[in-house]
């Protein structure tokens, strides 16, 4: 593989760039692989790039309905955050944060990791005291976290409106200074590159139908390129995963929702943090290009439609608009809709499951951008070593079932307000 | 034709609660309170007209489409 470095692309310059390598091939898929992930998204990606480099495991195939990065890794608002109070998901998080810091050479690809911080608004003292607490909470964990009052808020998003007279006043916020965002698709392609380059097959264009499965046991898939052999599957198809589901006989603590977002006109240099209001859900932040990405809560309701409705997108902007006024001069650009994975509590699940060989890694909610390389890093785990890993021992499929629930934010597959 | 933003979503309509009294597994519980199927396609599911009449309803609705073929009252039972 061509490393990507100043010096090869003076020389492929000389060549007006016609020569450099293709990042990942088109292989035919083989009749039998050691390890099959289903999903060709971050997550899928990443779980087979950590197969290949933390567990030797390269005979892997990573098998995609359409297109690698088509998903919900091309469609996110790129926020990266660790801001978390439970432990489980405060651990998770910031062991991702380490590997996000260190990705762009990892990958030997440019993933723009940008580690400008978040700040949550409150809008309350109540507010104010369960940011004090969940701050508190993330500092015993290790990741930083800062209480603003409303004067340090408003030197750092002067924009916001901090007039007398409106119905969600601005009284601080909780920054994660570490905290960010990343060029999405870059992410997806960067591990791309890396795991076919260390012998896993990417495999797109190729749908499940079906699946091979025995006394308990997982021995293969179906797909529309033919039956594919492994001892070992990992489904990581957010958005999709009640389809697979239904195919393996299981009901799952899952339901799936759409979530919209959308980008304003590029406009000049305005807004240098990820900004969240805390009276509703929005979430805003400024592209490298201008636009203002934005993105709320979810349309409310059962959908696989990949495309959002106009009644949650006005009640997302609204809140926009209430807390920075100025985005109501702007023009729309593009607004899109991806598919999520709901689980009951609002947290993922990482986990081994009834059928041997059979390994599930889904319920992302509205993070799952954020979780990509830790999710693929203890997927991988979970896949090699049979058994999952204390960071994602939290995310264990039967908390459903014995009470254990993670709900960080008491949402599950409820909208803010509904 | 109502618009959609007076009504609120219930979740699947099939999803029935345990009888009241009756020793029921762990497992029955777990079904009714956190697992659903939430197919693509069609999907019989609960709405209640919130910003209006305050009834709820049962509606078949394609997840994939939005389509509706079928509206129920609450307590009509789906055939």
């Amino acid at each position: 593989m061509q490393k990507y470095s100043v010096f090869s692309l003076v020389k492929n310059a000389l060549s007006n760039h016609e020569n450099w390598d293709l990042a990942w091939k088109d292989p035919t898929p083989k009749k039998e692989y050691d390890v099959v992930i289903i999903g060709g998204g971050g997550h899928g990606l990443a779980t087979a790039y950590y197969l290949a480099k933390e567990h030797n495991i390269t005979n892997v195939a990573i098998i995609e309905k359409g297109w690698i990065g088509g998903g919900n890794v091309g469609r996110n608002t790129t926020i990266i955050r660790s801001n978390y109070m439970h432990d489980d998901n405060a651990l998770f998080s910031e062991f991702g944060m380490d590997l996000w810091r260190r990705m762009s050479q990892d990958l030997n690809y440019n993933v723009m990791f940008s580690p400008r911080g978040i700040i949550n608004l409150a809008h309350s003292d109540a507010q104010m005291n369960t940011y004090a607490r969940r701050g508190n909470s993330m500092r015993l964990n290790g990741i930083d976290a800062v209480l603003l009052n409303r004067e340090e808020v408003r030197e750092i998003i002067p924009m916001a409106d901090f007039s007398e007279n409106v119905r969600f006043p601005i009284f601080g916020g909780l920054m994660q200074p570490s905290a960010g965002t990343a060029r999405h698709d870059a992410v997806a392609w960067g591990y791309a590159r890396q795991a076919d380059d260390m012998g896993v097959d990417i495999i797109q264009n190729c749908e499940v139908i079906g699946f091979d499965v025995s006394a308990g046991k997982i021995n293969g898939v179906r797909t529309s390129r033919g039956d594919i052999k492994a001892k070992k599957i990992g489904l990581c198809v957010a958005g999709s995963t009640n389809i697979l589901a239904e195919k393996l006989n299981m009901t799952l603590p899952i339901e799936t929702h759409l979530l919209q977002a959308c980008v304003s006109e590029p406009v000049k240099p305005v807004l240098d943090k990820v900004v969240t209001f805390g009276a509703g859900h929005f979430y805003i932040s400024q592209s490298d290009k201008g636009e203002m990405v934005m993105g709320g809560d979810l349309d409310g309701y059962n959908s696989y439609a990949q495309r959002g409705n106009l009644p949650t997108l006005q009640h997302v902007l609204t809140e926009g608009i209430a807390m920075m006024p100025f985005l109501s001069k702007l023009k729309m650009l593009r607004t899109w809709g991806g598919i999520m994975d709901m689980s009951m509590d609002g947290s993922p699940i990482i986990d081994k499951t009834h059928i041997e060989g059979l390994y599930l890694n889904c319920g992302w909610c509205y993070g799952g951008f954020k979780a990509t390389p830790a999710s693929g890093w203890t997927f991988a785990h979970t896949i090699a070593q049979d058994r999952v890993h204390e960071l994602n021992a939290g995310y264990s499929l039967n908390r459903f079932n014995t009470g254990h629930l993670l709900d960080e934010k008491g949402l599950g597959t409820k909208t803010w307000i509904s | 034709m109502r618009s959609q933003n007076e009504f609120s979503y219930g979740g699947d309509a099939t999803v029935k609660r345990p009888e009241l009294g009756k020793e029921i597994s762990d497992q029955d519980w777990d079904n009714f309170v956190y697992n659903r199927k939430s197919l693509r396609g069609k999907h019989w599911e609960l709405w209640q007209h919130l910003s209006g009449c305050r009834q709820w309803i049962k509606v078949q609705r394609d997840t994939a489409t939005h389509e509706i073929f079928k509206t129920l009252k609450a307590n009509e039972d789906i055939s």
